[in-house]
């Protein structure tokens, strides 16, 4: 296709520019803006007879109507991929960031890509271990699933995540990690890498930074431009990828700045009304593909603001990702790593992937039994809370022991402490042992015999 | 002069030069030939929503209509097929353009090459009028009964005899030249007709217990299932889809998970139906399109689907269709609306939001059908309340046209007590319409035991918060026994574990009976504890934790006569010991 510029133009507002007299431009095309010798790039977002209305994703800044150039380069946002991607950094539009040149790149793929046809997927049922006691024994990650962190401003969640990517083995092998900072802070852009640089684990990671300082509408593309590489390793190359991006938060505060611009009609608190249809073709590019070796698994991170579990931004994310690892502050404060707040926290393949033949036969019903025993502790506290921990009956300072052994003994580890999935489920039985056994209704006695030792009847 | 292209806002795109164009008229869009509908037109301009992705359109591409409005083609060859939200079949999607979905790909929804061997019931000469079935074919679980068309009628001058017939050959050709197929097609938003609307009377047997014995639904109802994120929404639905005793079954995963519908595929081939004793995919026919979708075809996909589910019911079978999520195609028409620059109501959404909904939710019930037999469409649909706050628009609304609404709780969710309807906000218009059904059927006391539990569930909830706040030890034992059975009533009775392989389906007669022993079990305790006797003697022994765990202990009503009977000699004991 043919590159047309033109010079001029008759709108700018935000990061949005309106170009008249266009012809023959394509909706959602590629176009490179040129002001006093300096390049950026925008995407058509609507075509009205000869006016052509485009968001830049570095942002408006600086330029003039007169001046402006604007090329169409008759093609969508793509980026080259190679193998020779891991180990470098790139920035938020995928390119290079790390000064060690340019990628000689055979590939070329549209950032956007399509969705998977659900006849083509196959279901994920293949445990992955996390050496984390909370994930792996009560919302146990899959190979292929999405499964975000909704976490709150200042609590550990990029240890956590560096963690789960440091330990997470499968049976086939290592992950190859790719990672999207989308709007984070240096500091933590840095504690990341720098994690993965002191393990030698940088050989095997990508990374896309767009940082604070960097333009609010390249988060919009950061993701994708990841999911792309992600896919690319996966489905060609025939990697296990996991993808790790933080913070979604500022990638839907991005979103939002530019449907404002656009004047459109916004839904809950500000959010446009496709935010869930917009999320859906980032979260959506995890799976696995029937004929393809790879697999892709997102580990999204997003903040929650003011831990507002109900806010657009956590509430659409986890209509569409299968579950959520929620971080509790109340943990946090109490000195608990990692901080999982189990009840509101789920994995909805989990199902599929533990139990005989895949963790451990006992899996399932101990995980339920779990959850239902600390549910219980919940009710408990909040009524010792009232009347005093002296006045409750016998069972219920049971529970009350129980509900400090699980948090203390069972989610407490150490940032580098890598538990096998049989430590994890054994600590769970040992914890139960602070019950009554005519509490534990969810577990069968035969598991109790096999695996519960010594407890008191 | 062919219309073409003025104006591209996403999956909106205007067009001038339209005057032939009609209005739902199917388009083709642009070189690519992308699948749109013609949704507004106006001084020789047409606004078209466009079911594909539209990158890479140009301003002054060509729109080409194709002279009929967007309809489904009902023949041989669904059942069993995933669409996506305008039947288009993704195996032959996937067969264009691989795993991930390609555009612009036409793909004829039926099966052309398949070779149906066809009962053909009239002769020359035969008068048929419309909704008569002139031929059978047997397609997996059911009959496929072929219908006259609606508004055709006339007499039979050829019947073409042949061993075997595929989708595009005729089979009868009537006096003024109409010929009789092997298909239909039918527009989507306009509701096939029946000859008469039926009251409800009958039962949608789901297996499940909170639902089939607490708040049911009959046949030709209509329910909404509304709940936060992970509170149990699709499990429900996948359950009703498995266990329900309806002979066809439709789901639309409507702007939801594509993981979703990748485990209907790989678990429904595999599980029986346990009416049948067939494949549950032999009695299923899906409809995906998934969140990263294009937003319009999960407008439309609503719409296919019921259609095709009406289709199923005018040959006399009983339909349910389960959308999943309704609140996912809500969102489509907000998005829609938006980009068509209409004034917003509530939240965004179209001030028309309200009667759509209606009008989806009325092309339930039961009827007779146009050749006389009796057909239901049951319809299901999953709710997303932004929040889980239940006063959003989509919810409000839709609870004011279905007749069941199982609440589901994020707290219940949390706990993990599944499914997670919550007994105090849900209820079921049906129950006074099918007592008569339950009476006659299950058990002349159903109603009676049935209004105990609710009773009991309800005193429950006034003693739970005294409890908050005082702990259970201060109430007497009247009440702590009420508290110990609502427990029972929860954990025992209400909880329902769709892993579980003995109880993801709980039958009729064993609902009944579990109820049954739990409440008569209350009856006596509460008469020891009238006496004075101390509510730990009255619930010692094995015989509470046995009770809690009935459902996986006992298979079945016969099995569970024994438990009955072990709490029969429970109080017998008791009452002997306390005699002396
Ligand atoms: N009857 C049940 N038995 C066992 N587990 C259940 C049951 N119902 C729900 N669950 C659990 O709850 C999880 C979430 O359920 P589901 O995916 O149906 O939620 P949802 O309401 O559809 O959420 P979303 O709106 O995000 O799609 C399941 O993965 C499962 O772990
Ligand atoms: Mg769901």
């Amino acid at each position: 296709m043919a590159v047309v510029e033109y010079t001029g133009v008759s709108s700018l507002k935000g990061p949005i520019l309106v170009v008249e007299g266009v012809k023959g431009a394509s909706y959602d095309e590629l176009v490179e803006i040129e002001s006093s010798g300096k390049s950026r790039v925008g995407k058509v977002i609507m075509l009205e007879e000869d006016r052509a209305v485009i968001q830049v994703f570095e942002g408006t800044a600086d330029l003039d109507l007169p001046n402006t150039k604007v090329r169409f380069l008759g093609k969508p946002l793509e980026m080259g991929l190679s193998s020779d991607m891991l180990g470098r950094v790139f920035d938020g539009l995928g390119r290079p960031r790390d000064g060690l040149g340019e990628l000689i790149s055979k590939e070329k793929r549209d950032i956007n890509g399509s969705p998977i046809n659900p006849v083509s997927r196959v279901y994920p049922r293949n445990f992955i271990q996390t050496g984390v006691s909370a994930i792996d024994g009560m919302m146990t990650l899959i190979r292929g699933q999405k499964l975000p962190i909704f976490s709150g401003d200042g609590l550990p969640h990029n240890e956590l995540a560096v963690q789960i990517s440091r330990q997470a083995t499968i049976k086939e092998g290592e992950f190859l990690v790719v990672f999207a900072a989308i709007g984070l802070r240096h500091t933590d852009a840095e504690f990341i890498l720098s994690s993965f640089e002191e393990t030698g684990a940088m050989k095997n990671i990508v990374a896309f930074l767009n940082l604070a300082s960097d333009p609010v509408v390249e988060r919009i593309a950061t993701p994708r431009v990841a999911l792309t590489t992600a896919e690319y390793f996966a489905f060609d190359l025939g990697y296990h990828v996991l993808v790790i991006m933080s913070d979604m938060t500022n990638y839907c505060e991005a979103l939002r700045e530019i449907s404002n611009y656009r004047g459109e009609i916004p839904s809950r608190k500000g959010y446009p009304g496709y935010m869930y249809s917009d999320l859906a073709t980032i979260y959506e590019r995890a799976g696995i593909i029937r004929g393809k070796e790879g697999s892709v698994t997102q580990l999204p991170i997003l903040t929650m603001p003011n831990d507002d579990i109900t806010h657009p931004i956590p509430d659409l994310t986890g209509y569409i990702t299968e579950g959520q690892i929620v971080l509790s502050r109340d943990l946090h404060m109490k000195g608990i790593y990692p901080p999982i707040n189990v009840l509101s926290s789920l994995s909805r393949l989990m199902k599929d992937g533990v139990g005989e033949g895949y963790t451990r036969e006992d899996h399932p019903h101990l995980a339920s039994q779990l959850f239902a025993s600390y549910s219980r502790v919940q009710d408990v506290r909040a009524l010792a809370s009232i009347i005093g921990e002296e006045e409750l009956t016998e069972i219920d300072k049971a529970y009350m022991k129980f509900g400090e052994d699980f948090e203390r003994k069972f989610l407490s580890q150490g940032v580098d402490e890598n538990r096998s999935v049989e430590e994890t489920l054994d600590l769970g039985w040992e914890v139960l042992k602070d019950l009554p056994k005519e509490e534990l209704t969810r577990v069968s006695k035969d598991e109790m015999e096999k695996y519960m030792k010594g407890a008191i009847s | 002069m062919r219309a073409r292209i003025i104006k591209i806002n996403g999956p909106v795109v205007v067009a001038d030069r339209a005057e032939t164009l009609k209005m739902n008229e199917m388009v083709r869009v642009g070189g690519n030939k992308l699948i749109g509908e013609v949704i507004g037109l106006d001084h020789g301009e047409a606004t078209i929503q466009v079911y594909e992705e539209t990158s890479g359109l140009k301003i002054h591409e060509e729109v080409e209509g194709t002279g009929r409005l967007l309809s489904v083609m009902l023949g041989p060859g669904m059942i069993g097929n995933i669409y996506d939200g305008i039947q288009r079949p993704l195996s032959e999607l996937e067969k264009v353009g691989g795993a991930f979905i390609a555009r612009g790909v036409e793909a004829f929804p039926l099966s052309r090459d398949h070779k149906w061997s066809v009962k053909l019931l009239k002769e020359v000469g035969d008068e048929v009028e419309e909704g008569e079935v002139y031929a059978e074919i047997k397609e997996r679980g059911i009959v496929h009964r072929l219908m006259v068309p609606a508004g055709i009628s006339g007499k039979i001058v050829k019947k073409v005899e042949k061993e075997e017939f595929t989708i595009d050959d005729v089979l009868y050709i009537l006096e003024n030249g109409t010929e009789l197929g092997m298909y239909q097609m039918w527009p989507v938003r306009i509701p096939r007709p029946v000859k008469k609307k039926l009251p409800s009377k009958i039962p949608l047997v789901t297996g499940q217990r909170v639902i089939d014995t607490f708040f049911p639904l009959s046949k030709g109802g209509t329910a909404a299932i509304p709940g936060g994120f992970g509170t149990g929404k699709t499990m429900l639905q996948h359950q009703l889809a498995k266990w329900a005793n309806a002979d066809v079954i439709v789901y639309i995963g409507c702007g939801e998970r594509g993981n979703e519908m990748t485990e209907v595929l790989t678990e429904f081939p595999e599980l029986v139906d346990p009416k049948t004793g067939k494949p549950l995919m032999d009695r299923t026919i899906l409809i995906a399109n998934t969140s990263n979708m294009p937003v319009s075809a999960r407008e439309a996909s609503i719409y296919t689907g019921i259609t095709i589910a009406e289709y199923f019911r005018d040959m006399g079978y009983s339909v349910a269709i389960m959308a999943d999520s309704t609140s996912r195609w809500a969102e489509a028409l907000r998005e829609l609306s938006g980009r068509l620059e209409e004034i917003p109501a509530e939240e965004g959404y179209p001030a028309y939001l309200s009667s759509r909904i209606a009008a989806f939710y009325e092309r339930a019930g039961r009827v007779i059908t146009l050749s006389g037999e009796e057909g239901s469409v049951t319809v299901i649909g999953a709710v997303s309340p932004p929040g889980g706050d239940f006063s959003e628009p989509v919810t409000t609304h839709t609870k004011r046209y279905v007749k069941c609404f199982w609440a589901l709780d994020r707290e219940l969710a949390y706990s993990r007590h599944y499914p997670a309807i919550n007994w105090n906000t849900s209820y079921s218009g049906y129950v006074e319409d099918l007592k008569e059904w339950f009476v006659k059927s299950v058990d002349p006391s159903w109603y009676d035991y049935r209004s105990k539990a609710m009773e009991l569930l309800a005193e429950d909830g006034r003693l739970q918060e005294i409890i908050k706040i005082m702990g259970e030890d201060v109430l007497p034992d009247m009440q702590k026994l009420i508290v110990g059975i609502a427990r029972m009533i929860k954990v025992g009775l209400l909880q329902q574990n769709a892993y579980s392989e003995i109880d993801s389906y709980c039958p009729l007669d064993k609902q009944f009976k579990m109820l049954k022993i739990i409440i008569d079990f209350y009856e006596k305790a509460r008469e020891f504890v009238e006496k004075n006797v101390a509510l730990s003697e009255i619930l010692k022994g094995s015989v509470v934790s046995k009770l809690m765990r009935m459902k996986e202990d006992y298979k079945s009503a016969e099995e569970l006569e024994k438990l009955e009977r072990e709490v029969h000699e429970h109080f017998g004991k008791l009452e002997k010991v306390y005699k002396e």
